[in-house]
C-alpha cells in the first residue's frame, strides 16, 4: 500500500461546519462534532529549535555563556558587514533596546575577556564600549540567541513538513557561518558548533518542535495519546548515540541521542525531570484560538528524510487526536519502553502494553515492538487521510514515507541507511568498529559520534556523507542557502523577517508576535501585534517588500502591518 | 562485505523476544551492494577526518546544561 486516494465522501460520519476555522482548514472541509482542528493533513504552523553544543578546544577556559554570545554575535557581524540588517537585543539589557543598525559592532574577544559577560562592559580597542548582543532576529525571520549555554536557532514559523525542514537546515548553516567567521577573525580560538544532543557526561540539551493545536483540545486527551507516540517515533526520526545511560558509561549503542534523559511521562521541565510530554502552554499567538504544543522529547536530526518525516508523522497524529480518530495505545511504563527501544538497534525490543494494540498483527499479545506501535499509528492516519479527503500531495509524500520506512525497517533495517540518522551512523560505526575490531567504548567511535554532528563540511561525518550521496537530499541545497536570507512566504514571518531586512532601521524590537517600529530616532513609537500566525504572508502583503526602502516607504510599512492586527497600539515618547 | 554490514542488525539482545524474532535475512539487492562499496570507501578515509587524539577531544567535550 503505497497510495491514498482522496476520499470520494468526506461528508461521511461529519457534524456541524465550524464558523470560525484555523486558516490551513479548507472550508469546505467537515468536521466531526464538538470537534476544532488547528491543521489539515501535514499542515500547521509549525517550527524546530536546535541548541547546539558548543565546544572551543583551543580555548578551554571559555565559558559556554561567552562562547554561545560569540556565536551570535559573529552572525550580527557577518550579516551586517555584507550591508544586512539583524535585529537584536543587547545583553543585560531589556527586551525593547535600540538595536538595528549593527554596523560597527565587534567581535568579541572571549579568549582575552573569558569573565566578562557579567556586569563590566566589554571595551574594544578604542576605548569605546563594545555591544555585545544575545538575542537576533533574522531577515529569514528565525530568532538567534544565547540560552544559557548554549546558542540557539529557532526556525521562523512554516505550515509544513518539507519548509519545516528547509528552514531548520537553514539554521544549520546560520550557526556554520557564524563559527567560520569566528574562525577567520585573526588570533579568535575556534568555536566549533554540533547538532547532537548530548555530551556523553550526563548533560542533555534540546532540538524542540512546535506545533499550534486548537485550544479548544482537552490537555489530558492530547498527552495520552501523544505519549506513546512520542516513545516510539525515535526508531525513525531518532539521531543515534554511543553509549547506554546519561553518562554514556554503559558501552553499546542505541537509537536515540535523548531517550536517557527522561524521566516522567508528563510535566512542565525541561531541564531536569525532564517528560515525554512537556506542558508548557506560552502559544505567541492569539491563545483563545491556539496552544502551542512544545515537544522536548526529539533528537537533532541531521538527515533532511528525517527531520521532514518527524514533523510530518507529528503533523497527522496531532491531526487525528484533535479530529478523534487518534489509536487508544496506553504503554504501561513508558518511561521504561522509551529506553527499552532505544537501546535495541535490532528493533526487536518488546514492551508492555496496558492491552494488546488494535487492528491487525500481532493479535492478543500485551507485548509489543516500537515499530509494530509505530505502524498502528501509520496505519490510523492512512484512514484518517483517506476519511477526511486530506489527500494532497504533501500529505501523501509523508504516509507513503512513513509506510515505506516502517516497511523497511521491519525487514532489513540497514536499507535505510540511506535516509535515517540513526541506522545510517549505526551502519558507519558497525562498520568501522568491525574493520579495526574496537568495543563500543573505544573513544573513536565516541569521536564518530560526535563528528557525525559537527557542522564543519571538512569535519562533520554527516555533511561527508550527504556529499558522497550516501544520505539523501529532499531538497536542492541551493533551497537552504535561499532559506537563510528569506523567510517562508506563508506565515507572518513573512511580514517579520522582510521588515528585518528591508526596514532595518526602523525596527526598534521583533519578538514571535510583535514588532516595534519607529521612523527615526526622535518619532512615534509603534507597536503591532501578530497574534494570528498565518497573517502576514507575501500573499497579504504584495509590494510592501519588494523593493529596498525607499522615500515615503515607512508609511507603506506602518498601514501594511496595520493592516495584519486590528490597530497598532500607539506609544508616545520611549517604551 | 555486505554480510559485515548486515550483521550490525542482527540480534545483539537474546532475551528480546518479540512475535518477529526470527532474523530476517538481508536481502543483497544492486543498491545493497553500491551503499557498502560507498560506505568501504568513506571508512578508507575516515581517520583523515577524525579528530586527532580522540580520547582526550572526546573527553574535553563538555556541555552546560541545556532544555
Amino acid at each position: 500500500m503505497t497510495h491514498v486516494p482522496p476520499s470520494p465522501d468526506r461528508a461521511a460520519g461529519a457534524g456541524p461546519v465550524v464558523a470560525d476555522r484555523h486558516g490551513l482548514v479548507p472550508s469546505e472541509a467537515v468536521l466531526p462534532a464538538g470537534r476544532d482542528t488547528a491543521g489539515w493533513g501535514v499542515h500547521r504552523v509549525m517550527g524546530l529549535e536546535t541548541e547546539y553544543g558548543v565546544h572551543a578546544p583551543a580555548n578551554p577556559g571559555a565559558g559556554h555563556s561567552v562562547l554561545s554570545v560569540e556565536v551570535v554575535n559573529a552572525y550580527a557581524d557577518l550579516v551586517t558587514s555584507r550591508g544586512g540588517t539583524v535585529a537584536g537585543t543587547e545583553w543585560d539589557y531589556g527586551e525593547e533596546s535600540p538595536l538595528v543598525d549593527a554596523r560597527g559592532w565587534q567581535l568579541p574577544r572571549s579568549a582575552a575577556h573569558p569573565t566578562q559577560l557579567t556586569d563590566q562592559p566589554l571595551m574594544g580597542e578604542d576605548g569605546s564600549p563594545v555591544h555585545l548582543l544575545t538575542n537576533l532576529v533574522l531577515p529569514n525571520g528565525a530568532r538567534l540567541y544565547v540560552d544559557h549555554a548554549h546558542p540557539e536557532y529557532s526556525s521562523p514559523e512554516t505550515t509544513n513538513p518539507l519548509d519545516a525542514m528547509v528552514w531548520d537546515q537553514a539554521g544549520d548553516l546560520v550557526a556554520l557561518t557564524a563559527s567560520e567567521r569566528i574562525a577567520a577573525a585573526p588570533g579568535e580560538p575556534q568555536v566549533l558548533l554540533y547538532k547532537n544532543n548530548t555530551d556523553n557526561k550526563s548533560v542533555s540539551y534540546g532540538a524542540h518542535e512546535n506545533y499550534l493545536v486548537a485550544r479548544g483540545l482537552d490537555f489530558e486527551e492530547l498527552a495520552r495519546h501523544l505519549v506513546p507516540f512520542f516513545t516510539v517515533r525515535q526508531v525513525i526520526c531518532g539521531a543515534g548515540r554511543v553509549g547506554l545511560g546519561v553518562t554514556g558509561s554503559g558501552p553499546g549503542f542505541q537509537i536515540s541521542q535523548r531517550a536517557d534523559f527522561f524521566e516522567e511521562q508528563v510535566g512542565l521541565e525541561t531541564t531536569v525531570r525532564r517528560p515525554i510530554v512537556n506542558t508548557r502552554d506560552e502559544p505567541h499567538a492569539d491563545a483563545d484560538r491556539y496552544r502551542r504544543l512544545h515537544v522536548i522529547i526529539g533528537d537533532a536530526n541531521l538527515s533532511q528524510y528525517a527531520t521532514w518525516l518527524r514533523c510530518g508523522m507529528t503533523a497527522l497524529v496531532l491531526s487525528m487526536i484533535e479530529l478523534g480518530t487518534a489509536p487508544e495505545v496506553e504503554l504501561m511504563d513508558p518511561v521504561a519502553a522509551l529506553q527499552r527501544i532505544s537501546h535495541d538497534p535490532t528493533l526487536r525490543a518488546t514492551v508492555p502494553l496496558v492491552r494488546p494494540l488494535e487492528g491487525p498483527g500481532p493479535g492478543g499479545s500485551r507485548e509489543a515492538t516500537g515499530l509494530e506501535i509505530l505502524r498502528v499509528y501509520l496505519e490510523a492516519a492512512e484512514r484518517h487521510v483517506h476519511h477526511f479527503g486530506m489527500g494532497d500531495k504533501a500529505t501523501l509524500d509523508v504516509l507513503n514515507a512513513w509506510r515505506e520506512s516502517v516497511e523497511t525497517l521491519g525487514t532489513e533495517p540497514a536499507a535505510m541507511a540511506d535516509r535515517l540518522d540513526w541506522v545510517a551512523k549505526y551502519q558507519l560505526l558497525s562498520g568501522y568498529r568491525q574493520r579495526h575490531g574496537l568495543d563500543w567504548d573505544h573513544p573513536r567511535l565516541g569521536m564518530m559520534d560526535l563528528q557525525y554532528a559537527d557542522l564543519r563540511p571538512d569535519k562533520g561525518l554527516y555533511q561527508a556523507m550527504l556529499r558522497r550521496g550516501s544520505l539523501r537530499r529532499l531538497v536542492p541545497d541551493e533551497k537552504i542557502r535561499d532559506a537563510v536570507g528569506s523567510p517562508p512566504r506563508d506565515t507572518r514571518a513573512w511580514a517579520r523577517g522582510r521588515t528585518v531586512d528591508v526596514y532595518g532601521r526602523h525596527v526598534v524590537g521583533a519578538s514571535w508576535d510583535t514588532l516595534l517600529v519607529r521612523e527615526d530616532g526622535e518619532g512615534p513609537l509603534y507597536r503591532f501585534h501578530q497574534r494570528e500566525p498565518l497573517a502576514g504572508s507575501a500573499e497579504q502583503l504584495p509590494g510592501v517588500f519588494d523593493e529596498p526602502a525607499a522615500e515615503g516607504s515607512y508609511g507603506r510599512l506602518l498601514e501594511a502591518l496595520a493592516r495584519v492586527q486590528a490597530g497598532p497600539h500607539r506609544h508616545h515618547g520611549h517604551p | 562485505m555486505s554480510q559485515q554490514y548486515g550483521s550490525s542488525f542482527e540480534r545483539e539482545d537474546d532475551s528480546a523476544n518479540g512475535p518477529d524474532a526470527d532474523p530476517t535475512p538481508a536481502p543483497t539487492g544492486a543498491a545493497g551492494q553500491t551503499s557498502t562499496a560507498d560506505l568501504d570507501s568513506l571508512l578508507d578515509e575516515i581517520d583523515s577526518v577524525l579528530e586527532t587524539n580522540a580520547e582526550e577531544f572526546v573527553k574535553g567535550f563538555v556541555q552546560k546544561g541545556g532544555q
